[in-house]
């Protein structure tokens, strides 16, 4: 075997790289740029090191939203996760109605954004909205403007509206495809309808549960026109979200440093965040025996 | 203990069914004995499997009934029923090891650990999975997954029939006969009824004593692998038994001179065929002749017909002729040592080696 060694091949991973260059390194850097100086004019700037950072991360403004945030996030997954895998089981399997269901389950799915947030918002106006309205009407002070804890329901109840169909969708292409000698053997094992979830249904679900969780974190951490919309981060700041709270700083009050650092630790938490996730649902799959030897 | 009986047994898949094409399962009757081994061969989409599901409960039969011991057992659930069901592709509990997989069925039906246990290692023994016991079933291979399934359908006693939908047809070769000898095995231990669904004639004669052969939604003949090949009761069977399969030719038969004729030539066959034939009610006539059993001279004999040799496919052990009369193509096998063949051959079919066929079935003929 005569193996040539030609070390222009790397030349064909050029492309690639100018492309990711101009997409993501450059950008980033950018950032990584801002913050590590204080810039206080076009030739104006001192290098600072890590103090933004060490100032963003001690800011108790930033620790509430922060806290927030994640509790925000492991709310809408705890309620999300088996409320779509629950529609999931009981949307129907075939026929129209299978298409019937899928198409409204959809729907919210489609709504941008920021018009999720006009719709709620109205909807839950005490005069003229119909939740508003309707709770009044039945003696409860329902107020969002005013009760933080209104707010907060509001908004992780938006939050399921809008995003559980995703979740129910992936589970239900995950269900669709287990074959139907499962069920047939399960029903010869005399299966209970809970062995079937457990041992044959969740399994199953797993890979599509891992990519809806590591989607639905991702989009919870990041949230920002939704609640925006409908309660501008309050009453207060009880509903203030980091985006929200990096957005203030960065365009309202042009703190390019501080917002620059902050933008990159909000990135690394992401990532680490779905990396721990991911990989510990990697591990728990694999076979504690494996050396077991066949 | 079982014994399945099928009674005018029929199937359709279809809402509103209008002829018998319609159908899956064509009323049929049949007994399946207590602690047999049994094939059901045929090709694909004859109905096999649509049976078995039938048998294991999967599915309520259209018309008929299924009984076990006497007992119509058409509305019972699989899950009420006696029987295992091994399947096509193995079906395994992914996230269990191989000892909860194989304990799963009992743990259903709440058997207390202590039982539990000896039961799963003995069949593991069995089956040779004791080494894999403490393995996730998810990265077993291929063989060992299906050995596992059949292991559910072994460790519970109540089981009497053990129901497999072509269970190797994902097993690499070399595994596919030591499998099969194992289930043989098991078999020979346990006395269990076992139903073997195959589209593969080898696989169906090494596994079974007694083989159906479906074809378009009837079983057409239940047999020894023997009888299956030596008298075929349905010209399919002829055709789908033995490699090459039987040579089919149609006879037309004269009532005025009691002559038979293929095409225009004059067929010397007995007066034993000859009274069967003028018995017969149908212009349906067909004789087959195994390709094992033509007489091939290299030259004339006494009844011999001269035919053009097309081809001779030497295969080894033996040699396939391929010789046309009447325009038809026939087969025939010849022992390794066959005498030198020119481009004409004299063939002879022997008369107590050939099948009469009336309307595609077969007819029993006297020979004194």
């Amino acid at each position: 075997m005569n193996k040539v060694y030609n070390n222009r091949a790397w030349l064909l991973v050029l492309p690639m790289l100018v492309l990711v260059a101009f997409s993501a390194i450059v950008p980033l850097m950018t950032v990584v740029n801002y913050s590590v100086q204080d810039v206080l004019g076009a030739n104006a700037r001192f290098f600072t090191g890590t103090e933004w950072f060490e100032t963003m991360l001690n800011d108790p403004a930033l620790q509430a939203a922060f806290l927030r945030q994640i509790i925000f996030s492991l709310t809408i997954l705890a309620i999300q996760v088996p409320l779509g895998i629950g529609i999931a089981l009981i949307m129907p399997k075939r026929g129209w109605q299978a298409s019937a269901v899928l198409i409204l389950i959809t729907l919210p799915l489609l709504i941008p954004w920021n018009v999720v947030g006009s719709i709620w918002q109205i909807f839950t106006r005490g005069d003229i909205g119909l939740m508003g309205w309707g709770l009044r009407q039945l003696g409860i002070d329902y107020n969002i403007t005013r009760n933080a804890g209104d707010a907060w329901v509001t908004i992780i109840l938006m939050d399921v509206w809008h995003w559980t169909p995703l979740v129910a969708m992936l589970c239900y292409s995950g269900l669709r495809s287990i074959p139907e000698a499962y069920y047939q053997a399960a029903r010869i094992d005399r299966a209970s309808k809970w062995a079937v979830f457990r041992y044959i249904q969740l399994p199953k679900l797993t890979n599509v549960l891992v990519i809806a969780v590591l989607l639905r974190f991702m989009h919870s951490f990041m949230i920002y026109a939704e609640p925006f919309v409908l309660t501008g981060g309050g009453p207060g700041s009880s509903t203030t979200f980091l985006s929200q709270s990096l957005t203030t700083m960065a365009v309202g009050q042009q703190d390019l440093g501080p917002s620059a650092a902050f933008s990159i630790i909000y990135f690394l938490v992401i990532l680490l965040v779905s990396w721990v996730f991911y990989t510990a649902i990697m591990n728990m799959q694999k076979d504690k025996h494996s050396q077991g030897g066949a | 203990m079982a014994e399945i009986v099928l009674k005018t047994l029929a199937h359709t898949y279809s809402a509103n069914p209008q002829s018998a094409k319609d159908y899956a399962i064509r009323h049929m009757e049949h007994v399946w004995h207590q602690g047999g081994a049994y094939a059901l061969l045929g090709p694909s989409g004859c109905g096999k499997s649509t049976l078995l599901n039938i048998i294991s409960g999967l599915l309520a039969p259209t018309e008929g009934d299924v009984l076990f011991d006497g007992q119509r057992v058409n509305e019972l659930p699989p899950e009420e029923r006696n029987i295992a069901q091994v399947f096509q592709f193995p079906v395994i509990y992914d996230t269990m090891t191989v000892f909860d997989n194989l304990a799963f069925p009992l743990r259903n039906m709440n058997t207390p650990e202590y039982r539990v246990k000896p039961k799963v290692l003995e069949v593991a023994d069995i089956l040779e999975l004791t080494p894999l016991l403490s393995r996730k079933a998810k990265n077993l291979t291929a063989d060992e997954k299906q050995k596992v399934s059949m292991g559910r359908g072994l460790v519970r006693d109540d089981v009497t029939a053990i129901l497999f939908d072509e269970p190797l047809t994902v097993i690499d070769p070399q595994l596919k006969w030591k499998l099969r000898r194992k289930l043989k095995e098991i078999h020979e231990r346990f006395n269990i009824t076992m139903i073997y669904v195959t589209h593969d004639q080898l696989e169906a004669s090494t596994f079974a004593d007694k083989i159906a052969v479906m074809y378009e939604g009837q079983v057409v003949q239940f047999g020894t692998p023997r009888e299956l090949f030596e008298t075929p009761a349905h010209t399919f069977v002829g055709y789908f038994i033995g490699s090459p399969g039987m040579n089919f030719f149609e006879l037309r038969y004269d009532q005025a001179q009691n002559t038979a004729y293929f095409g225009d030539q004059s067929l010397p066959l007995s007066n034993a065929y000859l009274a069967t034939l003028k018995k017969a009610e149908s212009d349906n006539l067909k004789l087959g002749i195994r390709p094992e059993f033509i007489e091939v001279h290299s030259s004339h004999e006494p009844d011999t017909i001269a035919v053009q040799k097309e081809n001779l496919q030497d295969l080894g052990t033996y040699a396939i002729l391929t010789f046309s009369l009447n325009q038809q193509t026939f087969k025939a096998r010849l022992p390794e040592d066959h005498p030198d063949l020119g481009d004409t051959v004299y063939i002879r079919f022997p008369d107590d080696k050939l099948s009469l066929y009336v309307d595609e079935y077969r007819v029993e003929v006297d020979h004194e």
